[in-house]
């Protein structure tokens, strides 16, 4: 992990809003990125079919949300169920964190997306249909108005709204030490080789 | 304490357990040449060794041209990919089936292939099919590049425990309906998000009388609906595929795994969180009609109108569906001209697939406006095949005969195809653009999609039974 020692914070931040369910991970980064033996530089990449149109040369999209002036800094991106469904690529969450990102809230996750931003101190915050529509509701209002996300407290705040959310403990502690993972399993390495003595042949 | 199939194997594997979340130890890890270049580069940062290089095991697949065995045939960037992926695995040890090599193949398909998945293993792979392997009674599932590197470095994986979901399929199939039907049947019944959290388990009947090809396609798509894994009990259909294959235990190795093979199935009294049950014989020939593999139809079912959903989120996807697929509510798929077939991918490229193509091939020629190719998944399927002369089937009815990888499932080399085609394609996913931009994909079993290529619009492939 490369945000060693660099735990999660509390992170305030202006939002877009990209009001779709079913946001794949294709759709995240497009398969002719994937050709890159680095993790970095994926963020221009980002929901590239949406965001530039098509043919040559490559032209922006005004017309996807990404785009829009008013949401260009945006830290939290906000959108609906079953966000980074499909391929298990670690490129999505590399883009998206390339590109700014630092908090995805969204009613549901896929599995191996959701625990990708684990890896990449990238935060789920998993909220309801009704807690969504009301950040929705109040990006519309204004465009301008920020999000706080508290991991630590396990809170989003917006206006006067303020909701819970749920994470479970390995993950927070995860994300909040920024600590490496594979140096925190190895503190358990003799239990590892116990466990491997213990095999059969076969196994 | 009684317990489903899928805690046997997860208990089985715990060496720690802290808060929520267990590290488990890992059996097999599968790797290919798009997600583990940056695990390496992770391990060489922190001049980290892979632990365990021989319960790992390499193929090139994903980036891979499938008219030509050059290295270099689909252009700089991939070539960089493969080769890195070479001198990974030379210096660090690990078996690697590459390119020319005479078993490799796409992941999913050469590891089985191989023996190396056994009932009752961990398998891990870096992508999302690696749920395939379920069809073992092995827990596989697929891992992102971070745990790639998690796994080489330490042969484990922190994982939290999965809800269960047991989908039962009792009774017979009805002609002509094959494993692919039955699992996107399922997805259309459970939706495309509908096993999220889940490790599925599927039973009953119909599952039971499967071989373990068919078994595999199930169990490949279970992440088609959300769910971690999917699994199959093992049983005699099992041990005869796995027995005398290459890594496969042998002698008294055999007799004492497949004793404890024996022991691998859920309790009569262990409790699933969730419960679905299909009869087999409701199921008819699938033909997706949307962007994801939850919007699916029988063949001779109109396109659904998006105002026939209740809900808005399902509504607008459909609306978004119907307008990327370019399709009007009411209309019959089997009205529908389609310019691309596409035989492969790790769904769907194993010789019983071919077999099952090439019966609906030998009745007639590809439309001639169709361009159909079949990829087999590995170069022993195609070697079978050949030897069961299936490929002149193919190529005397008009299909063109390729060599193994992933191809049109993903488009990472040049078979891609263009802005509006239509593809009626064996693979997994028909999200936007997955076979390039602004192509349309619809998933169909093999058989379903050489009656396509004929047809040139999709057919009944009941009309097609020998
Ligand atoms: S065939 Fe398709 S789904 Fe299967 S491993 Fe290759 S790209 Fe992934």
């Amino acid at each position: 992990m490369t945000a060693e020692a660099q735990g999660f914070k509390a992170q305030t931040g202006t939002v877009c809003p990209l009001d779709q369910a079913n946001v794949d991970t294709d759709q995240i980064i497009p398969k002719q990125f994937l050709t890159s033996v680095s993790r970095k530089g994926f963020g221009k990449h980002l929901f590239f079919d949406w965001r530039y149109n098509k043919g040559e040369p490559l032209t922006v999209n005004n017309d996807f949300v990404l785009n829009f002036p008013q949401h260009q800094g945006a830290t939290v991106l906000l959108t609906r169920e079953n966000f980074g469904c499909g391929s298990s690529r670690e490129h999505a969450p590399w883009a998206l964190t390339d590109y700014g990102f630092k908090v995805i809230i969204a009613t549901s996750f896929a599995d191996i997306f959701y625990g990708n931003c684990i890896n990449n101190q990238l935060l789920p915050v998993k909220l309801s249909d009704e807690q969504i529509q009301v950040l929705f509701d109040a990006v519309a209002a204004s465009s301008s108005v920020e999000i706080t996300v508290d991991l630590q407290a396990q809170t989003v705040s917006c206006n006067e709204h303020e909701f819970a959310f749920e994470i479970g403990d390995a993950h927070k502690f995860t994300l909040i030490s920024g600590l490496d993972s594979i140096g925190q399993t190895l503190l358990d390495e003799e239990k590892i080789t116990q466990f491997e003595h213990a095999r059969q042949t076969w196994q | 304490m009684s317990k489903t199939l899928y805690e046997k194997i997860f208990d089985a594997h715990t060496i720690v357990e802290k808060d929520d979340d267990y590290l488990l130890y890992i059996d097999r890890h599968l790797i290919h040449e798009v997600t583990s270049p940056q695990a390496f580069a992770g391990l060489e940062e922190k001049n980290r060794k892979v632990r365990r290089p021989d319960r790992t095991f390499a193929t090139m697949d994903h980036s891979i041209s499938t008219r030509s065995l050059a290295l270099d045939a689909c252009g700089p960037e991939n070539h960089k990919q493969l080769r890195t992926l070479a001198q990974n695995c030379e210096k660090h040890g690990i078996t690697l089936y590459d390119v020319g090599h005479k078993k490799q193949g796409i992941v999913h398909v050469m590891g089985p292939e191989l023996g190396l998945i056994l009932p009752g293993m961990t398998v891990v792979c870096g992508d999302s099919h690696t749920a395939t392997h379920g069809a073992f009674g092995a827990l596989a599932f697929g891992i992102g590049t971070s745990q790639v590197e998690h796994v080489f470095a330490t042969q484990t994986l922190k994982q939290p425990r999965a809800k269960t979901m047991r989908i039962t399929i009792e009774g017979e199939l009805l002609d002509g309906i094959t494993s692919k039907d039955i699992v996107l049947a399922i997805i259309g019944e459970i939706g495309h998000a509908g096993a999220t959290g889940y490790v599925i388990e599927y039973a009953g009947s119909a599952i039971r009388s499967l071989s373990m090809e068919a078994r595999m396609t199930i169990c490949n798509m279970s992440i088609e609906g959300g769910a971690k894994a999917g699994l199959i009990a093992p049983d005699d259909i099992t041990m005869d595929y796995l027995k005398g294959r290459d890594y496969a235990p042998k002698g008294q190795d055999w007799e004492e795994a497949t004793r404890y093979w024996q022991s691998l199935y859920s309790d009569d009294d262990a409790v699933f969180d969730a419960e679905v049950v299909l009869k087999a014989e409701d199921i008819e020939p699938q033909v997706t009609w949307g962007t994801n593999p939850g919007q699916v139809i029988g063949v001779n079912t109109p396109v659904p109108n998006p105002d026939d959903f209740n809900d808005s989120v399902t509504k607008t996807s459909a609306v978004n569906a119907l307008d990327y697929m370019g399709l009007e509510p009411g209309q019959l798929l089997t009205e529908t001209p389609v310019s691309h077939v596409f035989i492969g991918s790790c769904t769907n490229s194993r010789i019983e697939d071919l077999r099952a193509a090439a019966v609906v091939a030998k009745q007639g020629k590809v439309s001639s406006s169709v361009t159909a190719i079949v990829v087999p998944g590995s170069v022993q399927v195609k070697q079978q095949a050949e030897q069961e002369s299936l490929d002149k089937i193919f190529i005397e009815a008009g299909f063109e005969w390729r060599l193994p990888g992933c191809s049109m499932c993903l488009g990472m080399n040049d078979d891609l195809l263009k802005e509006g085609d239509r593809c009626a394609s064996t693979s997994n996913r028909n999200f936007e653009g997955r076979q390039g931009r602004g192509a349309r994909t619809h998933l169909v079993s093999p058989a379903m999609a050489a009656a396509a290529a004929l047809k040139g619009k999709f057919a009944d492939i009941r009309a097609f039974q020998e």
